[in-house]
């Protein structure tokens, strides 16, 4: 009775006397959102406020060890852009590294989807083993690799010798500047593509099949049906592909540090692991701050495109 | 009763004509199923006839199978590459990064998702802007955090848990929330008309009705940390508390000639997930592409 008879509470002390205003609170306020509180405070910790001093680190000529920073504006940039060749070298390394991986996986995946779309029986056993690849540690298939593209022993030699040739195919892939960087791509890739596959066979499967059908009745050939029901049908899960896949190139790190560091000579360098070895080898903490800042630039450029293209009315 | 009889005729006509078309394709689709099958899978079986090769026997024969079997490469690779201490290292950084993932993370989804507090829609906007930042961008700073938080004497595998849980917290909250939504609340509303408060009504109804989004984070963030290299790289030190990815690594650069131990070493990396993989196939690939798409 006495709630019924009690006027609505409006300034903050009553708010804060009244027994109802007080209980609502707890329940719909402070115990949300301390639910919410422990991981966002560590993401904040971990994530934001590093990422933050990242931004003024890159401005500085920090070593990464002592106090002994100086303010120097936006003078690592300049470096990186208009004198370090490295970081050129590197630069275009990613941009070939994103032409690759936006072309050969998905161009891989998107046959074997539509392959593997058509099939009834035993589907689900190539689904499992196309996807193996992409569960092992990138350790692991780096150390595979390396045996397989090894000079001596691995399949170039093998090659030679069935067909009784001498150092044609028995060459070292990892060690050329001229092909390193593309044995990389072509064995991050062995590990990656499945996992395209595995989302453009999801996308495909939820296509009606009456589309199918109708397609049928209008006469379409193969080609045809893949070309007008298929691909529209899954556009929204490639398109996006293409913007992570892109994103991604920027960040390529494992499998070039594990197998030839970004060797020989800089021939396979790419900015992760250029940033690496600065902030971590060389105590270039400023510097390499400023390449992680560059690369998060670059994403967020990728992201923007995509964003203004959806703005536009693509179906993205 | 002739016109049914006629119709269905053309009908069985048109139907095996269709049909012989259609295993026709279907050959050539399996034909190029088993060559990517075996593009996929015969690097994996190098690696396994390799791990039980004798040096000497890779020497003459390193890729076919292996004529004499030998285990021998397996306790050596164990003791020599320190497994004891490197996997029981891996399952304490996965075990302890999924339950602390699934615990804050399921708590931040219940609420983002039921209670909906004022500044819900900000933080899932920080959530998926925050998503959207690169490890590269904030390395450098977090390794100066992370080497004072060790000077001051914390364990660095707590550390590295605390990275990956916090990386991984985005992934969680979007996936954990969407499946949160899409339960329905009245089963959480009988809960409470029957007295039961607000923790009873996640664990006893929430969690036990989600427990397929919560095993999909699971799967995702526990691979992911198996395999991760390179936090573990740049914030773990001691060779006591390496995980298997950087301690193989190591063990590789040591022993780099020795194809028949490094080989058998990798075995042992990739058989509890071969494992788990096999016995949960359907689970890790919807899960890992419904949650993999993440950096």
């Amino acid at each position: 009775m006495a709630v019924l008879t009690q006027k609505k509470p409006t300034t903050i002390l009553e708010k804060l006397n009244d027994e109802t205003w007080r209980r609502k609170f707890i329940r719909n306020v402070l115990i949300p959102w301390l639910f919410i509180a422990p991981l966002l405070i560590l993401h904040i910790y971990v994530v934001t406020v590093p990422a933050v001093q990242g931004i003024y680190m890159s401005m500085t000529d920090w070593k990464g060890v002592g106090r002994n920073a100086n303010f120097i504006g936006l003078e690592n940039y300049r470096e990186l852009f208009f004198e370090d060749e490295t970081f050129g070298k590197a630069l275009g390394n990613n941009i070939i590294w994103m032409i690759f991986f936006l072309t050969v996986p998905f161009i891989l995946a998107l046959f074997a989807a539509t392959m593997l779309s058509q099939i009834k029986r035993g589907g689900m056993i190539y689904r499992s083993i196309l996807f193996i690849p992409y569960v092992l540690a990138s350790v692991v298939t780096i150390t595979i690799w390396k045996n397989l593209l090894n000079p001596q022993r691995g399949i170039g030699a093998a090659l030679d010798k069935m067909l009784g040739l001498e150092g044609a195919f028995g060459i070292a892939y990892l060690g050329r500047p001229e092909s390193a960087l593309m044995s990389i791509a072509f064995i991050d890739n062995w590990h990656f593509w499945g996992f395209l596959m595995i989302l453009f066979l999801a996308a495909m499967q939820a296509i009606p099949p009456v589309l199918y059908d109708a397609a049928k009745i209008d006469g379409a050939n193969r080609w045809q049906e893949f070309r007008h029901v298929t691909l529209p049908g899954i556009r929204p899960v490639v398109l996006f592909m293409f913007m992570m896949v892109a994103i991604w190139s920027f960040l390529a790190f494992d499998y070039i540090f594990l197998s030839t560091q970004g060797g020989p000579g800089g021939a396979s360098e790419v900015i992760a692991t250029l940033l690496y070895k600065n902030a971590f080898f060389r105590f270039e903490a400023g510097y390499g701050a400023a390449m992680g800042v560059v690369i998060s630039i670059f994403a967020g450029f990728i992201i923007m495109i995509f964003v203004t293209l959806r703005r536009r009315g693509w179906d993205i | 009763m002739t016109a049914i009889g006629k119709v269905s005729l053309q009908d069985a006509v048109l139907q095996r004509g269709r049909s012989r078309e259609r295993s026709r394709l279907l050959v050539f689709n399996h034909a190029v199923l088993l060559l990517l099958t075996a593009f996929a899978i015969v690097p994996l079986l190098v690696l396994a006839f390799n791990s039980v090769k004798t040096n000497l026997e890779i020497g003459q024969n390193p890729l076919g199978p292996p004529v004499n079997i030998v285990t021998d490469n397996f306790p050596n690779a164990w003791a020599k590459g320190h497994f004891a201490t490197t996997m029981g290292n891996s399952i304490i950084y996965v075990v302890a990064t999924i339950a602390a993932e699934l615990v804050f993370g399921g708590l931040a989804a219940y609420a983002l998702a039921r209670k909906k507090p004022p500044g819900s829609d900000a933080l899932m906007l920080y959530f998926l802007v925050a998503s959207t930042i690169p490890l590269w961008m904030y390395i450098v700073p977090l390794f100066v955090q992370i080497n004072a938080l060790k000077r001051i004497g914390v364990d660095a595998r707590l550390l590295l848990i605390m990275v990956y849980v916090a990386g991984n917290a985005p992934l969680t909250i979007f996936l954990l929330r969407s499946y949160m939504i899409d339960l329905p609340s009245e089963l959480e509303d009988a809960a409470r008309v029957d007295g039961a408060n607000e923790f009873q009504v996640l664990t006893r109804i929430v969690i036990p009705l989600t427990m397929p989004g919560f095993l999909t984070v699971g799967l995702v963030v526990g691979l992911g940390v198996w395999n991760e290299f390179l936090l573990a790289l740049t914030f773990i030190h001691d060779p006591n508390q390496y995980p298997v990815t950087t301690s193989f690594y190591k063990f590789v650069d040591r022993f780099d000639r020795d194809w028949a131990l490094t080989s058998a070493g990798a075995v042992i990396i990739i058989f509890p997930v071969m494992v788990l993989f096999l016995a949960l196939q359907r689970q890790f690939i919807n899960g890992l592409a419904e949650g993999g798409i993440k950096t």
